[in-house]
């Protein structure tokens, strides 16, 4: 059984999908405890394969007992059994959280919501633990295909926004397509470690510089990387609740994951440095969406759309600390992937919990909120000094490494980027917290010290992930000195 | 000099007790005197363990506590030596204090939210200590951005437009220096010196270049903005919107003090008073604070607003407390050091004095104060002794530090220094004196004339700054405990 964990993470929500219509068809309420159960097994077995990297180092897993490079292999190492593991858990908390959230808002759409649900963490998890370029994009499809069903059953606008994210999607999937098909064409392999010990001798090869160019401009897109980020806010701002709150955390995430991989594995590290100098490409782009990121954030009336801004800008610290080519900085990039994912879904899980309570994503719809919902007033603050990077909040710590990295790389620029993000972050997460705190209560001094006893507060189901996440928040801060030195420092590629 | 380390939980155990105290404030928030009991019985348990630990330091041992490593390195990590045992003392000494007179004033300006009032008021008080306690710039750091975002809700009590535009520039000041200046100062302070741990000889001697330390010597001057340095110090007058206790113990003690502790704690401890003296930063800095002395002394001249002339005068004398770091000599050093004890019994007799006239006769105004001293003669008698000790004139505590820094500036050949002072005092005299005068002496202002009713408030306001005003005596003719630490202090910097 432990052998199998590795493909059971992926085949777990795979399995479940496919039965969630029928058991739909028979009971609908049968559908959220049968995702809990599928996303509780796979977050399971997720953890088990995390243990057994850290105690027997790296898994190949062959899928049907065919060899490779003939044969589909999963590589679980330090780096993606531990993006498995937050991708399982975080889908299995909002899948938690989105109980009410989907009656509320597709009441007649719930089985078809859970069925795509589980087709899209199937897809993430494979992304993550696959280790074969094609098969990659299989899983590539699968998310992006399920995630458009879902996001299209948003709001009014939600139809058209994800059709412009369904065009840059797609056109994002063809790049890195035909960015594989080169590869396979240069090299005849699939498999991400066949590719890698082939590619040094043809490093010179026009066609793998177009095929490496064609990778990344690929996931670039599905991540939002400025420019390529103009489907993101309206598509993750009319999305259903839930939707926002799997995809927007989590679809940006393993795209920086396979940029990773395909700078740091498939290729070799000074392919990007000295051959193709892309990180210096990088690392502009990734100060751009930053700086771009936080001042539209700024500009933004809708909670939901500027906490889509919030995090163009976030990609961007991960991209940058990619870019910066030296341990510190992927470390930071790698750490960030955890702490924003939790960030993001604690954002946009107070966006569920606002819109189910107060009836929509405005910014003066919160008026009063510290009052009427103080519990999930107090778990977005929490984030929101996460993403200020006020210690000891896990967002602090991924600034941390970013800007040693970038003062050992000299990238001053980078640094510069990060700090006045960290302003505009707090003058956003104020401008918020200012119109949940004061209201009306300018005229409100009757000498009530209690507070009114008007609390009326989103559901527990959303309520418990929320708190969660806060909790994690810090105790990834607290703890990531643990999580560097324990997973983290031997996922950064060795020879950096 | 060796000092013998000492493995003790009492730091955290100081640190930690506040907060638990806030999960009974507000478990009995229906009770409030119930409530009010458990911060009294906090705030005594508090300065207990603060003041056991002070037989330890005087055998000049060092009391050291780690919780966590959060980086190779870096750890949050307690240890306390004499100058933050010294500040400890003074803050959990005063909650006492200020805790009664809380009750007094909240209750008979019958206050909102006097939960929250008294729950972020510990946390406030616990972030003082752990920036006391801190061991290395990290610790130091996490407690700093904590005490920052916990006074927001205090500075910020009355909810009403005014306070929401101070809160803005509360936030603004503090952590729009600590992102773009404190930071990055403490993460270059890493990257050269390889560790954050104060030292008594600094850490960054012969680790940088010499502009190098320049640019670090200005990040940290301009990145502290607690210690309201001129041109960061706009923040400190607005933040008298709030309620008179929170300027007594946060802007006069806890939070500014916090500031200058931490301004001294970096120039001693991580630069070492030897280096800044090699590079006549330490010229620089008692020239450049020497201008705010003189204009924040200035500035109170002309204010009417009793609370906002306090400020200017502390805006003031916060900076005479920098001088410690700048006059290089024994006594310079001492006569700062304890004039962060001096300053704040006396600063803060005056701050609650200006709490009990606007409880007892509801003003606010220093030109309406014509005869209320015939009417609050306790009140108007303290404000004289808080007065005096804060000019600097025998027989009150204040004088003792100014002696010192008077010689110091002496023995450290700054003549313009010593001008700077009188003149200072002078000043001081200048504008608190009418206050005084006319309160007893001049003819009754329009606001009291008809008043009969205008008295003395409750007790629970009068005897607290009866004490206050007491202590501020006595401490001239017994200024122990704090000066012993001072001086082991200023001692542990000198020898070896």
């Amino acid at each position: 059984m432990i052998d199998q964990a590795p493909i059971l993470v992926v085949i777990f929500p795979l399995i479940f999908a496919v039965v969630t219509p029928l058991l739909g068809w028979w009971k609908k309420d049968l559908c959220y405890p049968w995702v809990i159960l599928a996303l509780s097994l796979s977050s399971v077995c997720s953890i088990i394969t995390l243990k057994e990297v850290l105690g027997n180092g790296v898994i190949h897993y062959h899928l049907g007992g065919w060899e490779p490079p003939w044969g589909i292999e999963y590589v679980i190492d330090h780096l993606n059994s531990f993006i498995l593991v937050l991708v399982a858990s975080i889908s299995l908390l909002v899948a938690i959280s989105s109980k009410r959230l989907v009656e509320e808002e597709n009441p007649d759409k719930v089985v078809y919501f859970y069925t795509l649900f589980l087709l899209q963490v199937t897809g993430f998890l494979g992304i993550v633990a696959t280790g074969d370029l094609f098969n990659l994009y299989v899983f590539l499809e699968i998310a992006s295909l399920a995630g458009y069903a879902l996001i299209a059953v948003g709001e009014e606008h939600a139809p058209f926004a994800t059709f412009r994210y369904l065009v840059m999607g797609t056109i994002g999937a063809c790049f890195y397509l035909l960015g594989v098909g080169y590869l396979y064409m240069a090299t005849g392999s699939l498999n991400m470690a066949d590719v890698a010990q082939i590619l040094p001798d043809i490093y010179s090869s026009k066609v793998v510089m177009v095929a490496f160019i064609f990778l990344l401009v690929g996931v670039a897109i599905k991540m939002a990387l400025f420019p390529l980020h103009a489907w993101l806010p309206d598509a993750y701002t009319y999305a259903p609740s839930a939707t926002s709150a799997l995809v927007a955390p989590l679809m940006t995430k393993v795209s920086v994951y396979v940029m990773i991989r395909i700078i740091y594995t498939v290729f070799k590290p000074y392919y990007s440095i000295e051959i193709l100098p892309v990180n210096l490409i990088l690392g502009w782009l990734a100060v751009i969406a930053i700086l771009y990121g936080v001042i539209m954030a700024l500009r933004q009336v809708d909670i939901k759309r500027m906490f889509c801004y919030i995090l163009i800008a976030e990609i961007g610290y991960m991209v940058g600390g990619v870019g910066l080519a030296n341990r510190l900085g992927v470390t930071g990039a790698i750490l960030h992937i955890m702490n924003d994912a939790l960030m993001i879904t604690g954002l946009f899980l107070v966006a569920g919990a606002v819109v189910y309570k107060l009836g929509g994503h405005n910014i003066n719809q919160l008026r009063d909120a510290f009052k009427k919902m103080p519990f999930s007033m107090a778990a977005f603050a929490v984030v929101g000094l996460s993403l200020i990077g006020v210690p000891p909040t896990c967002g602090f710590f991924s600034k941390w490494y970013l800007i040693l990295g970038a003062i050992e790389a000299e990238n001053w620029i980078f640094i510069v980027a990060l700090l006045l993000s960290s302003a505009i972050n707090a003058i956003l997460f104020f401008k918020i917290v200012e119109i949940a705190y004061y209201g009306k209560a300018s005229h409100a001094h009757n000498g009530d010290s209690h507070g009114g006893n008007t609390i009326d507060e989103a559901p527990v189901s959303i309520l418990i992930p929320l708190g969660v996440v806060a909790l994690a928040i810090i105790l990834a801060g607290i703890f990531s000195g643990k999580i560097v030195s324990g997973i983290l420092q031997f996922a950064v590629p060795p020879n950096l | 000099m060796d000092m013998e380390i000492i493995t003790s939980i009492k730091p955290l155990l100081a640190t930690v007790t506040p907060l638990l105290c806030i999960l009974l404030i507000i478990l009995s928030r229906r009770i409030p005197n119930l409530r009010e009991l458990w911060t009294i019985i906090a705030s005594l348990v508090t300065f207990s363990i603060v003041a056991s630990m002070v037989k330890t330091l005087y055998t000049s041992k060092i009391i050291a506590y780690k919780l966590v490593e959060v980086y190779p390195g870096v750890d949050i990590a307690f240890r306390v030596d004499a100058f933050g045992l010294f500040f400890a003392l003074l803050s959990s000494f005063l909650w006492i204090v200020v805790s009664f007179y809380s009750i007094g004033y909240m209750r008979s300006l019958d206050e909102h939210s006097q939960t929250r009032y008294f729950a972020f008021f510990a946390v406030a008080i616990s972030s003082a200590l752990g920036v006391a306690f801190s061991s290395n710039l990290f610790t130091l750091y996490l407690f700093y951005e904590i005490l920052t975002v916990c006074t927001y809700p205090l500075v910020t009590h009355n909810q009403n437009n005014e306070a929401r535009s101070s809160g803005r520039m509360y936030l603004g000041y503090l952590l729009g220096t600590s992102v773009a200046f404190f930071l990055p100062a403490i993460l270059f302070t890493y990257y050269f010196a390889g560790t954050l741990d104060f030292s008594p000889h600094g850490i960054l001697n012969g680790k940088a270049s010499n502009g190098m330390i320049t640019f670090l010597f200005l990040l940290f001057l301009f990145g502290i903005g607690k210690a309201a340095i001129m041109p960061f110090n706009g923040w400190l007058p607005r933040a008298m919107v709030a309620p008179t206790p929170v300027s007594a113990l946060l802007h006069a003690v806890a939070v500014v003090k916090a500031g200058v502790f931490c301004q001294l704690r970096v120039y001693f401890n991580i630069f070492g008073v030897e280096l800044l003296h090699n590079q006549n930063l330490d010229i620089f800095l008692i020239y450049f604070v020497s201008i705010t002395i003189l204009l924040g002394s200035l500035f109170a001249l002309k204010q009417d607003d009793i609370k906002a002339m306090l400020a200017y005068s502390t805006i003031s004398q916060l900076s005479y407390i920098i001088l410690a770091a700048g006059l290089y000599s024994y006594h310079g050093m001492l006569g700062g050091v304890v004039h962060i004890v001096m300053h704040g019994f006396g600063k803060i007799t005056l701050f609650m004095c200006a709490g009990s006239i606007l409880c007892g006769a509801r003003i606010k105004k220093i030109s309406r104060l014509g005869g209320i001293g015939r009417r609050m003669p306790i009140t108007m008698l303290a404000f004289l002794f808080g007065a005096l000790s804060v000019a600097g004139i025998p027989p009150f505590g204040g004088f003792m530090s100014k002696w010192f820094l008077a010689l110091g500036s002496i023995e450290a050949h700054q003549w313009p220094i010593l001008v700077v002072l009188l003149t200072s005092t002078l000043l001081n005299l200048g504008y608190f004196m009418p206050v005084v005068f006319i309160s007893f002496f001049g003819k009754d202002s329009e606001s009291i004339k008809g008043y009969p009713d205008i008295r003395e408030p409750s007790p629970f306001i009068v005897a607290p700054l009866a004490f206050t005003a007491l202590v501020s005596l006595a401490l001239f003719f017994y200024p122990y405990p704090f000066l012993y630490l001072a001086e082991i202090f200023v001692k542990s910097m000198m020898g070896g």
